[in-house]
């Protein structure tokens, strides 16, 4: 998969955010498991907002990606082969992706109410006391994403604004 | 013989009634985006060159009508509550405190609005305080008998991206200019682009900042009343867009959907200048009691 590829991803996605992502890593620093396997998964950075009766999720897009830079490159080596979230990734994540054969993809930031009808199940699997942050098992169909950064080091938040600037 | 002093006029205004208009506030403005904002998508749908641009905008513009149609907030992000009062001087508040009644507000839009509570206590011990309280409020004193109350929320992606510098005098047009390209280009897609920049140029330091969050009130597409400010303003949006970031920083021509800029009295040895960034969700509702 190519930067710039359109892709309408369908299947399972784990959400997790900053705090998911700081209790994961003191699991890894003691030896522990992760709460759920994440070999060969998707993380999606969201927090949604909470469902109103009747509707599966509330309003679901992406966060920063930035913010999970300095954890990523541990879930990467562990087998983690997708991210989906908004902004740029640092360069030891984009070298990891390489390293590790892992893809990064953004969906539109702030789509977020249509974003969710794409999501069809959604069950907290791990840190139901960190509410929209904890981590959800997302089942999804044709969600909207972009490739921005492939296994090839390319990102295409820099050849995008490349090609439009001083137009 | 009758006197003839006048009684002053004095209107009442109810704690009640002030946290019932903040929760409206607080689920509207999530819910529904300004006309402003609408017509900006369109007309950056019809002249973004980039196709996957357009299509992005086209989504934005899809995701409101969603938002709008089924009550569910813009974005997951449902923002710090920003809340300005413009307060006549002959309203007498009854039954409490405003602050306490704002707060009061807050907590029960974002309950009973299923909006996300996105506030911790404390900036280093970081427990989430369940209900997006407290409010940030800014109160200012008007003449007359009423009471203004805007209710801004405002998303972590964009706002962590604003910035304010201090210039020297001798920077002058050019140093704000490129102060503020800095910004916008160092901000690159996080914060959802297209982005409205807004910006304050004077006074002190929190004046700038200040300044630079109200001219984000301002109706999207209305320039400054000052001409050399709204000249200004045009001049930074072309150079803003030259930046080819564009929607969602996938390269593109709208990075911006407009600059607006408010300016007050400086010190003769500053020149202070605030970038205030909001995304596309760049909410804000009013209403007058
Ligand atoms: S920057 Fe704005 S549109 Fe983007 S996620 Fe945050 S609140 Fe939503």
């Amino acid at each position: 998969m190519r930067i710039g590829r359109e892709v309408l991803l369908n299947g399972v996605l784990y959400t997790a955010r900053d705090a998911a992502h700081r209790k994961m890593m003191e699991l890894l620093d003691a030896g522990k498991p992760l709460p759920v396997d994440l070999t060969g998964q998707i993380i999606y950075y969201v927090g949604p907002s909470p469902a109103k009766p009747g509707q599966v999720i509330g309003s679901a897009g992406p966060t920063t990606s930035g913010r999970m830079d300095a954890y990523t490159p541990r879930l990467l080596a562990r087998g983690l082969k997708g991210m989906i979230g908004k902004g740029k990734r640092s360069a030891e994540v984009i070298e990891a992706m390489q390293q590790y054969k892992a893809v990064y993809f953004a969906a539109v930031g702030g789509a977020a109410a249509l974003l969710s009808k794409c999501i069809k199940e959604a069950v907290v699997v791990a840190y139901p006391e960190l509410g929209p942050e904890a981590i959800h098992r997302l089942v999804v169909e044709d969600f909207p994403v972009i490739v921005i950064n492939d296994t090839f080091g390319g990102d295409l938040y820099d050849e995008g604004a490349k090609t439009y600037a001083g137009k | 013989m009758k006197s003839c002093k006048e009684e002053p006029f004095i209107k009442t205004i109810t704690v009640e009634t002030i946290s019932e208009a903040v929760a409206n506030l607080c689920q509207e403005s999530n819910y529904y985006l300004g006309p402003d904002m609408l017509e900006a998508f369109q007309e950056a749908f019809a002249c973004e060159l980039s196709p996957t641009g357009k299509e992005i905008i086209q989504q934005l513009l899809s995701n409101a009508q969603i938002a709008a149609a089924e009550k569910v907030p813009i974005c997951q992000d449902t923002g710090f509550t920003v809340v300005f009062i413009e307060l006549g001087q002959d309203v007498h508040i009854t039954g409490g405190l405003l602050e306490d009644a704002v707060n009061e507000g807050v907590r029960r839009g974002y309950t009973t609005g299923y909006l996300r509570k996105s506030i911790v206590g404390h900036p280093l011990e970081r427990v989430n305080t369940g209900d997006n309280t407290p409010a940030v409020l800014h109160v200012k004193l008007v003449r007359g008998e009423q009471m203004k109350i805007i209710v801004a929320p405002k998303g972590g992606g964009s706002e962590n991206m604003s910035a304010v510098k201090m210039l020297k005098p001798a920077e002058g047009v050019a140093g704000v200019k490129k102060f503020i390209l800095d910004v916008v280009s160092i901000a690159g897609p996080n914060p959802c682009p297209p982005i409205v920049v807004g910006v304050g140029i004077g006074g002190t330091m929190e004046k700038a900042a200040l300044l630079a969050k109200e001219a984000l009130l301002r109706p999207v597409g209305t320039p400054s009343p000052k001409s050399e400010i709204a000249s200004l303003e045009r001049e930074i949006l072309q150079e803003v867009n030259g930046l080819g970031i564009g929607p969602q920083g996938l390269g593109g021509l709208y990075t911006a959907l407009a600059v607006q800029v408010e300016i007050y009295p400086a010190h003769i040895a500053s020149l202070p200048v605030a970038v205030n960034i909001s995304c596309h969700a760049n909410r804000h509702r009013e209403v007058i009691l």
